[in-house]
């Protein structure tokens, strides 16, 4: 079985992110830009399958500018074993419907048994990829997973719902999409990130699997949220006692 | 327009969050609700009584029973026939199926929304929050989910709408919902909660957890909540944790214990009303959303809080 994992290329989490002065998105000059910490999880998840003996080939892929290369190479320093860049412009973002649908037209090409994906791009925060790749491939997703149990011809999933954990199972092949607490993703070791740079990567576009990736959404602007004032420091114990009964929460 | 809202229940009763997307969905124009669900005709009963509802529609399948996506997502495409737009509550369940639809009608789910600017245009929140985007949609139909801090409740009573079941698609039979461990708990649930006392990693583990901050919350008959630093290192469930990836809370009083303030936490409730923070660092971020901050030890200033509370 092949595993297949799409990477996004975004702002690093350390960074606060700022809105461009003139509302037409957020500044991503000279910002340090990392593998979307979802996908780090997906990636380490998809390669402890490997190493347990159940999958043999771990893909991952990324639609991106050619500087998302640099995201697949730490994925394959992590142990994805090839790499495929769909390659955009600079500065062009491609939809998550896009995004799917390049990597339905992937699917259909390499026959993986899961794609592992992340619950979330922490950049367009939109947590849509993976289900609509699952409509697209009509198959079963396990969505925000906690745990991931491959056996036979399909996999459990125990999913991190708003009041507590559900588990689901799904007949291969599925999407499954990481949360937080699935594991700890790996640091690529100095020889594997040597190592990496032989590995191959492929380079592709949209075009070559029919896709358009004309925006479906217009942004209009993008602005601050509304700013918190930050509030004064109360001395000690007693005065905050006096200020929470104030709100009359107490 | 007319718009199709997903009911979000257990079976027996509407849940909150729904009523949220009610709201969202009455500035789109006529609202529909579709209740999908096993023996749930006591939730469209409930759903037909929610203010400024149109129609309830009620599919009753034992394959829509834990709202499985590959079951439900179907029946929803099916049903858009006749809607302009399908709206559904940012919760969990909301976000495993209104993408899975959006997909299945070739349009892009707006996520998350914040507000309603015009019949294909809103706001939404992106970066953890830290920018709030203006999208409108090209697409002939729209699939969108709502956050519910953004928007009133409606009203639970006073609408009296008329429920026509429907059938949709059978089982998918390409999963199936093996078991749920839900955390039962007396208190408030957090995103609708008036009150709520967060901890963060320096509650040390559970029992800590449980020592310092449980009374305080009892004492307030608030919701608690935790940063993930706590949830990872297993203090409390994964489902109090609040921030980007967690829950979004926007109560009256969020009181936040030995949280640092990360912007993923403060993604989850920087809407709050009042913050307050407690935290012996007078550099911790947090002190710079908080409008009263206590610079001192907790495992000393809390107890003497809740007593003299
Ligand atoms: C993709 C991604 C998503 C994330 N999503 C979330 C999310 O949804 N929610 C979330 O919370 N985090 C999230 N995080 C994690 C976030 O970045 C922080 O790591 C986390 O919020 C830190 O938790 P904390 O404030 O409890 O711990 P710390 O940052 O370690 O802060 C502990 C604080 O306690 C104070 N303290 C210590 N001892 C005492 C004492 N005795 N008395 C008083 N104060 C004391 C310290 O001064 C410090 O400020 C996410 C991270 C990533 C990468
Ligand atoms: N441009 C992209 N290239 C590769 N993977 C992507 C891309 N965009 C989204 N994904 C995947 O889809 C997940 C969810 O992203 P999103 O739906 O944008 O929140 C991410 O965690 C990635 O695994």
């Amino acid at each position: 079985m092949k595993i297949l994992v799409p990477v996004k290329r975004v702002i690093d989490y350390n960074v606060k992110p700022r809105v461009k002065a003139d509302g037409s998105g957020v500044d991503l000059a000279n910002v340090k830009m990392s593998m979307n910490p979802f996908d780090e999880i997906a990636v380490e998840e998809a390669l402890r399958i490997k190493e347990a003996g159940k999958a043999e080939e771990v893909i991952a892929v990324s639609v991106g500018p050619a500087k998302a290369t640099e995201t697949l190479r730490t994925a394959l320093a992590m142990g994805a074993d090839r790499a495929i860049l769909v390659q955009v412009d600079d500065g062009v973002e491609v939809e998550p419907l896009a995004v799917a649908k390049i990597l339905k037209a992937i699917a259909d090409e390499e026959q993986p048994g899961i794609v592992m994906l992340g619950k979330q791009a922490i950049s367009d925060d939109s947590n849509q990829t993976g289900q609509m790749l699952a409509a697209l491939m009509d198959r079963p997703q396990g969505t925000f997973a906690n745990t991931v149990e491959v056996e036979g011809d399909s996999v459990t999933v125990k999913r991190e719902i708003d009041g507590g954990l559900e588990t689901v199972k799904l007949t291969l092949p599925a999407i499954v999409t990481t949360d937080l607490r699935l594991n700890e993703p790996r640091y690529a070791s100095l020889p594997n990130i040597m190592k990496a740079k032989s590995k191959p990567l492929d380079t592709k576009s949209p075009a070559d699997f029919g896709v358009d990736i004309a925006p479906r959404l217009k942004t209009l602007k993008v602005s601050e949220p509304p700013v918190r004032q930050a509030g004064i420091k109360v001395a000690d114990v007693d005065e905050l006692v006096a200020k929470i009964k104030a709100l009359g929460i107490a | 327009m007319k718009t199709l809202v997903w009911v979000e229940h257990n079976n027996a009763h509407v849940k909150d969050a729904t009523l949220s997307a009610v709201t969202a969905a009455g500035k789109l124009g006529e609202v529909h609700l579709l209740v999908a669900g096993s023996g749930c005709r006591a939730v469209a009963e409930e759903a037909a009584k929610i203010a400024g509802v149109g129609k309830v529609h009620l599919a009753d399948n034992a394959a829509y029973e834990h709202s499985l996506p590959e079951n439900v997502a179907p029946l929803v495409t099916q049903l858009m026939a006749d809607h302009d737009a399908f709206v559904a509550p940012a919760t969990t369940t909301g976000k495993n199926i209104a993408p899975r639809v959006a997909a299945m009608l070739d349009v892009m789910q707006l996520s998350d929304i914040l507000s309603v600017e015009g019949d294909k245009t809103f706001t939404r929140p992106i970066y953890a929050g830290n920018a709030i985007a203006t999208v409108e949609s090209s697409d002939a139909k729209l699939v969108i989910t709502v956050r519910g801090t953004a928007f009133d409740k409606a009203d639970a009573e006073g609408g009296s709408a008329a429920i026509e079941d429907v059938s949709g698609p059978a089982d998918a039979g390409t999963s199936s919902f093996v078991g749920q461990e839900l955390a039962k708990s007396e208190r408030p649930e957090l995103t609708s909660a008036k009150v709520i006392v967060s901890g963060g990693r320096a509650l040390k583990d559970a029992e800590t957890f449980q020592e310092y901050i449980m009374p305080l919350a009892d004492k307030l008959g608030a919701g608690v909540g935790a940063s993930r630093a706590a949830v990872d290192a297993g203090y409390v469930p994964n489902d109090y944790q609040v921030g980007q990836t967690g829950k979004i809370v926007a109560p009256e009083v969020y009181i936040a214990i030995g949280i640092s303030g990360a912007i993923q936490h403060l993604a989850g409730m920087k809407d709050s009303k009042t913050i307050i923070a407690i935290n012996k660092d007078e550099d911790a971020p947090i002190f710079q959303v908080a409008d009263l901050g206590l610079v001192a030890d907790l495992f000393k200033a809390v107890p003497e809080l809740t007593e003299k509370l």
